[in-house]
């Protein structure tokens, strides 16, 4: 199936470069047909790259070591679950994985629209397909996933450790999910600048897209920070990696992009900004997968060597130079068609918000890449980490908390002094509540300023958007009589935009409190401990109650039962483990392999809670073992040789049982040293942490998430009826306004 | 799987392919898409449609005051209005459907 798989890549490649021409010539000539024929050949590039997934999916489902890919990031021993998910830990996978999400949601869009945008979509078809024309090549010519080897080894290489999370199954696509969606209104965008159609219907279509890459990528990030902060046993969740940065940058961008589109709507304003915005976070999405398989910049995440830099350098560079001259060339059209009435209304605070947004993105992109950049200039690579970015980033996160807080109480156009009044007073009460009651509680965080505003700020934020709820809900009862939780779902289902952007601002404020909280007040001890050992941390006692050992076919787990009891009452009790899983080094040794630290894991010891969470790492040294381990090599290294020349020389049915035999006694030999974790255990490097609100950066994520999708979600049908119903019934006479409805 | 049925295979997704993507090149259809003007003047439409929600929300909601609703109401009706306006203009000037 192989040769089926690239053939089929080959024939997506092919399919890609005619829709290009198919849709610029139908675009240039006029002629339909020929638009027709290239938005078939997305769909047709959809099924094809579906089919070559499926065919490489098996081909990790089967172990069909014949397949390099599949020998290299997949064995025997990997879970099903995870043998599936290691199509995208490669680089050939992953770059499958793009073509496939790509075509998919391209075929999307383009049938959506297929009666619609009709200037513009044959050039957004032709960049969609410029961009899986591009990925496809990378993989028929630089990194194919389906290359064989005509003598495959009898075991794979096996997955990263890392990298066995259930996270992987969800992390990677999403993050992917996010970065092709982002491309679709790069794409959009694009064909309104050829066509100079730059009024309200490209934005109208595309704009569900740019919020469903906004939700995916933001998805992806917190599923990986939850990875993060579960899996790597540093205790964090977000390190600014240089991975990590690159899906925050696009994300930042189309979150400006997705407030800052509102006002071109209603006003005709920003229409350069917005243009700028868009085109920004397409190409910002593909330096983000670039940065994941690049290595350019050390990264935890940076799986392979680089092969593709020079392919994806050249595309980033026609992206930027592109953008920029299609929105020189078309500025006379980009020019605003209203001005700023007020600084005091919600466009004003929608730009200023866009400004901290974008600000963000420039210390991110700055900090990211100064390593790359001080190496250029000065032939030294420095290394920055989370440190250069506080100064930069607390300061603004603090003012988008603050924006997100005025935004939902303010109106558009214009406000008086009294409605100003009337809306701030309780949020800003709320605020200031917030601050002094914390500035006067014994203990509480007035040490530390910047989380001390964040929470006030929090304050502020929930209560004006808890504010605007029930003022919503009052106003619609008051033609509806309804009661208040049947109020309250038809004011959202009616203004799904409006109260689901409101939730989103809730949700980030209840993150940000947990992102301030846990990153100002952790306590954390790095210690040795032997069984019955005890080490304080934030006044809770965490003891190390006994030490615990399994073997299974797939790893070694080393670990440790802790007691954690605070004023002698009992509080939990964490099992935190080290995973050592059978490395493929030769050096190693038939003993050896099963003890390499290189090819561990940890799995933490976690007691979450609202108030605080209690987290546990055990890093196991199988240094006390090397003795027994390097014996055990020994041993191994004369018998194994002597029963495999045995075993060539016996029936096929004898041989096996020979071999058998000796890998038997190597599991138990293994089985015996690593028992001695147990029955001699040594002094253990522990990290424990006491982290306050860790949890509500997950619930607020969730929080985030369902405020994005009730704003993703179509408006209903009814409304929808009813809002076109004054233009369908007009008669020849004077046009009629729209109905007033219900809130 | 063998080279011949491998060949077999492809030879038949390419001919799928070719009869797929090449289908609105033998067969024209009938053009059945909205004009681009009057689509641009519908999206529009929409959107300030959902203005003159927003800000009737905003007045329900304490934002506006009487006076600055009244205004802003009559303004937004009035764009509301011309967009109308101009999206009869559009449809009384493109050609009449067939029968």
């Amino acid at each position: 199936m192989a040769v089926v798989g690239r053939a089929l890549l080959i024939l997506a490649l092919v399919v890609a470069l005619y829709g290009i021409g198919a849709s610029l010539f139908g675009a240039r000539t006029r002629r339909r047909e020929w638009v027709d024929s290239g938005r078939r050949a997305v769909y047709a590039l959809a099924g094809l790259a579906t089919l070559a997934f499926a065919i490489l999916e098996v081909a990790f489902f089967r172990s069909d070591f014949s397949y390099n890919v599949v020998a290299q990031h997949s064995s025997t021993t990997t879970p099903t679950f995870y043998k599936l998910a290691a199509a995208w830990s490669s680089q050939e996978g992953s770059l499958l994985l793009w073509v496939f999400l790509l075509s998919v949601w391209s075929s999307l869009i383009l049938f959506l629209t297929r009666r619609k945008v009709r200037e513009i979509a044959p050039y957004a078809t032709a960049v969609l397909l410029g961009f899986g024309a591009f990925f496809t090549s990378l993989a028929v010519f630089f990194a194919n996933p389906f290359a064989t080897s005509a003598n495959p080894p009898a075991e794979g290489a096996g997955l990263d450790p890392l990298l066995l999370h259930p996270s992987m199954m969800i992390h990677p696509p999403m993050l992917y999910s996010g970065y092709t969606l982002l491309t679709i209104p790069f794409a959009f965008a694009v064909g309104a600048l050829v066509t100079g159609r730059l009024g309200a219907e490209w934005i109208s279509v595309t704009r569900r897209f740019a919020l469903a890459a906004w939700l995916f990528l933001g998805v992806g990030i917190l599923l990986g920070a939850r990875w993060s902060y579960t899996e790597l046993g540093w205790g964090g969740y977000w390190a600014w990696d240089p991975v990590e940065n690159a899906a925050l940058m696009p994300w930042l961008c189309i979150t400006a992009f997705i407030h800052s589109i509102m006002i071109q709507e209603k006003r005709g304003m920003l229409k350069i900004w917005n243009a700028s915005l868009v085109l920004g976070a397409g190409t910002l999405s593909i330096l983000g997968t670039f940065l994941v398989r690049s290595g350019i910049l050390n990264s935890i995440h940076a799986f392979g060597a680089s092969t593709l830099g020079v392919p994806f350098v050249t595309l980033i560079g026609a992206m930027v130079i592109g953008s920029i001259g299609l929105i020189v060339w078309r500025r006379e059209q980009l020019r605003s068609d209203a001005r700023l009435e007020s600084l005091w209304s919600r466009e004003a605070v929608f730009l200023f918000q866009n400004m901290v947004l974008v600000a963000m993105v420039l210390v991110v992109f700055w900090i990211t890449f100064f390593p790359l950049i001080s190496q250029a200039l000065t032939g030294t690579k420095v290394s920055v980490g989370p440190p250069a970015f506080r100064p930069f980033i607390v300061p603004l996160a603090l003012i988008l908390v603050l924006l997100s807080g005025i935004g939902p109480i303010i109106a558009w156009r214009r406000v008086t002094v009294a409605n100003l009044r009337r809306g701030f007073v309780l949020p800003v009460a709320a605020g200031l509540v917030t601050l002094i009651v914390l500035l006067v509680v014994p203990g509480g965080p007035s040490s530390r300023p910047f989380a001390l505003i964040m929470f006030a700020l929090a304050g502020f934020v929930l209560t004006g958007v808890v504010q605007e709820l029930w003022r919503g809900v009052a106003a619609r009862r008051a033609i509806t009589h309804d009661a208040v939780p049947v109020a309250l779902v038809g004011l959202i289902r009616r203004n799904r935009r409006r109260y689901g952007g409101y939730i989103v601002h809730a949700g980030l404020a209840v993150l940000l409190v947990g992102v301030a909280a846990s990153s100002s007040f952790q306590h954390s001890q790095d210690v040795l401990l032997s069984p019955g050992q005890k080490a304080h941390v934030d006044g809770y006692t965490i003891r190390y109650v006994r030490p615990v050992e399994s073997v299974t076919e797939q790893k070694i787990a080393f670990g440790a039962v802790l007691n954690v009891s605070k004023g002698g009452k009992h509080v939990t009790t964490v099992t935190t483990t080290r995973n050592f899983y059978p490395s493929q080094d030769p050096n190693d040794g038939l003993i050896g392999k099963f003890f390499d630290t290189a090819n561990s894991d940890s799995a933490v010891g976690l007691d979450a809670g609202l108030r605080r969470d209690i987290w546990t790492v055990i890093n196991v040294q199988t240094a006390p073992l090397a003795g027994l381990i390097n014996q055990g090599n020994n041993v191994f290294a004369k018998y194994a040789p002597q029963v495999m020349t045995q075993a060539a020389t016996l029936p096929p049915a004898r041989a096996q049982q020979a071999m058998n035999m000796l890998w038997t006694e190597r599991d138990v030999a293994v089985a015996e040293i690593a028992h001695r974790f147990v029955t001699h255990p040594w002094k253990t490097e522990f990290l424990l942490i006491v982290d306050p609100l860790v949890t509500w950066i997950w619930l607020g994520a969730l929080i985030i998430g369902g405020g994005g999708l009730i704003a993703l979600w179509p408006v209903p049908t009814l409304a929808r009826r009813r809002a076109a119903a004054p233009q369908a019934a007009r008669p020849s006479g004077p046009p009629p306004v729209p109905v007033r409805e219900p809130a | 799987m063998t080279g011949p049925l491998a060949l077999l295979l492809v030879l038949a997704v390419v001919a799928g392919l070719v009869l797929f993507i090449s289908g609105p090149l033998r067969r024209p259809s009938p053009s059945a898409e909205e004009p681009p003007d009057v689509a641009e003047l519908e999206a529009a439409r929409e959107a300030k449609y959902r203005e003159l929600r927003d800000a009737e929300l905003d007045h329900r909601t304490g934002k506006l005051s009487d006076e600055d609703y009244a205004e802003l109401d009559t303004v937004l009706r009035a764009e509301a209005i011309e967009i109308l306006r101009e999206l009869d203009r559009t449809g009384e000037a493109l050609p009449s459907p067939g029968p």
